[in-house]
């Protein structure tokens, strides 16, 4: 299974990428497999704010829906437009065109508190 | 610890992902629903569905017994027919539905595998009033599903009777290689199809003629996430979600396979109650005219009121959007009208359409 050594993950299988100031969010490879073929992706709005652990969005699979679970309180500051036509970036891609959303952080320190990628792959395997 | 079927390693060699599903362990997808769901609407997909459950009825009373187990008119049914049908409790509640097939002297019924044991003890208590001989041969049978536009040519190439006179819902005995097989001109997809019955003993063979020997650059594996969308889009039941004990066949829309004023079957004069008081809600087709999928249990509101329940749905893979079935409570079910999902706290707008959503293939 692909776990990039150079990103963040939470236990929900997201993964967190530093960029500046900012955070690049996205769900992992694990998650899309799980998910299967993904139809439809519901972003947030540029500005919104959430708290750790709040829903940011929604992933709706042929199957199932999963919610984009927060890894860290913070305020978007992008999403990627393309998942709107092209929602099938996140089983492709899921950790690079399918990234899903850029955030500011309330704190850049809580990054710290996220698994690295060994722990992270030693929880889905 | 849940049972395999005989085509277990097979599931496994071709990476699909398995999961638990009525006691056995099952492939719900193997390159994707979307792709597989696609590959039997314009070409041929396979699908492992030996979890069904098969039972004989012989005996002198086999036709009276299945008459009164079963909605439909048997009696109307010719040797070498099939039947879709269902069993009733006594208030009109559906115990399960399934295929009913006629041979000269005996009856075989398929059921669905997650009721094989209720629908097993319901048969044998019923039975104790009639002179027939009730086996249930699941363990033993092995089936698969052969569906799409181009499964006449590959059957046809296995067989060597002349398939152009099989029609849709009826079978024959036949055999594959040497191999005995039940061949019937059935499916669960809304497209041309094939399903094979035939001994799990055989099934090695079987798999190697059908797909493994040649046909694996035509033939696509399909797993139960397809099986689902691909009934969804012709609104067919599935027990569990659409149809069960709470509800009656009349609710659901499947009276064309009810005999409600014939012969006389368990939960007949419940129905016929339920027909003359005016039924209270139908099972609709929907399609989301706004971005959202409807998913079972989500609720559905005309002009500000609960109205009804989803109770299967998600995307389309051949239309690209969300459909959905659901009850409605009349008289909001017409087609046409327009209904609300409750997405999440969104209130999305849907429209009730004639089913199916996409148009069957099955000649």
């Amino acid at each position: 299974m692909n776990v990039p050594e150079n990103l963040k993950y939470t236990e929900d299988h997201e993964w967190v990428k530093v960029d500046g100031d900012e955070l690049i969010i996205g769900i992992t490879d694990y998650a899309q497999g799980e998910l299967g073929d993904v139809v439809f992706v519901e972003t947030p709005f540029e500005g919104d704010t959430f708290e750790k652990g709040e829903s940011a969005g929604t992933i709706e699979a042929v199957k199932t829906v999963a919610d984009v679970l927060m890894p860290i309180s913070g305020t978007v500051t992008a999403i990627n437009d393309a998942l709107e036509d092209t929602p099938e970036l996140l089983n492709k891609d899921a950790f690079g065109e399918g990234w899903i959303m850029k955030i500011r952080p309330e704190s850049m320190e809580s990054v710290n508190h996220l698994l690295d990628a060994e722990t992270y792959q030693r929880l889905i395997s | 610890m849940n049972k395999l079927t005989p085509f277990h390693k097979y599931h496994l060699k071709a990476n699909a992902k398995m999961v638990p599903f009525a006691g056995y362990e099952m492939p719900i997808q193997y390159e994707g629903i979307v792709k597989e769901h696609l590959a039997v609407r314009s070409s041929a997909g396979l699908f492992d569905v030996s979890h069904m459950g098969e039972i004989w009825v012989e005996g002198v009373e086999f036709l009276e017994f299945t008459q009164f187990l079963t909605m439909n008119n048997v009696r109307a049914l010719n040797i070498g027919q099939v039947q879709y049908s269902a069993m009733c409790y006594e208030d009109g509640g559906i115990v399960d539905d399934l295929l009913v097939y006629r041979f000269e002297s005996k009856i075989l019924l398929v059921v669905n595998a997650s009721n094989l044991d209720k629908d097993w003890a319901h048969m044998l208590d019923l039975a104790k009033s009639y002179d027939v001989k009730l086996t249930n041969i699941s363990d033993d049978t092995a089936l698969l599903a052969l569906q799409g536009p181009d499964t006449k040519d590959i059957m046809q190439e296995l067989v060597s009777d002349n398939l152009e006179s099989l029609s849709f819902y009826h079978f024959i005995e036949t055999s594959i290689d040497g191999i005995p097989v039940i061949l019937s001109r059935t499916g669960y997809t809304g497209e041309h199809g094939y399903e094979i019955y035939h001994s799990k003993n055989d099934s090695d063979v079987i798999w190697s003629r059908i797909y493994a020997d040649k046909n694996e650059d035509k033939i696509t594996l399909v797993g139960l996430g397809a099986r689902d969308t691909l009934r969804i889009e012709m609104k067919y039941c599935l027990y569990g979600n659409d149809i069960d004990a709470t509800t009656s066949p009349l609710e659901a829309k499947i009276q064309w396979a009810c005999d409600l004023y014939g012969e006389e079957f368990l939960g007949q004069k419940a129905l016929q109650g339920q027909k003359e008081n005016k039924v209270k809600r139908f099972l609709v087709a929907f399609k989301m005219l706004e971005r959202g999928l409807p998913r079972q249990g989500y609720e559905v509101f005309c002009d500000n009121v609960q109205m009804g329940v989803v109770t299967s749905g998600g995307q389309s893979p051949s239309l690209g959007l969300g459909i959905g079935i659901a009850y409605i409570n009349a008289p909001f079910h017409k087609i046409g009208a327009t209904i609300y999902l409750i997405i999440r706290g969104k209130k999305l707008r849907a429209e009730i359409i004639k089913p199916p959503f996409v148009p069957s293939n099955t000649n």
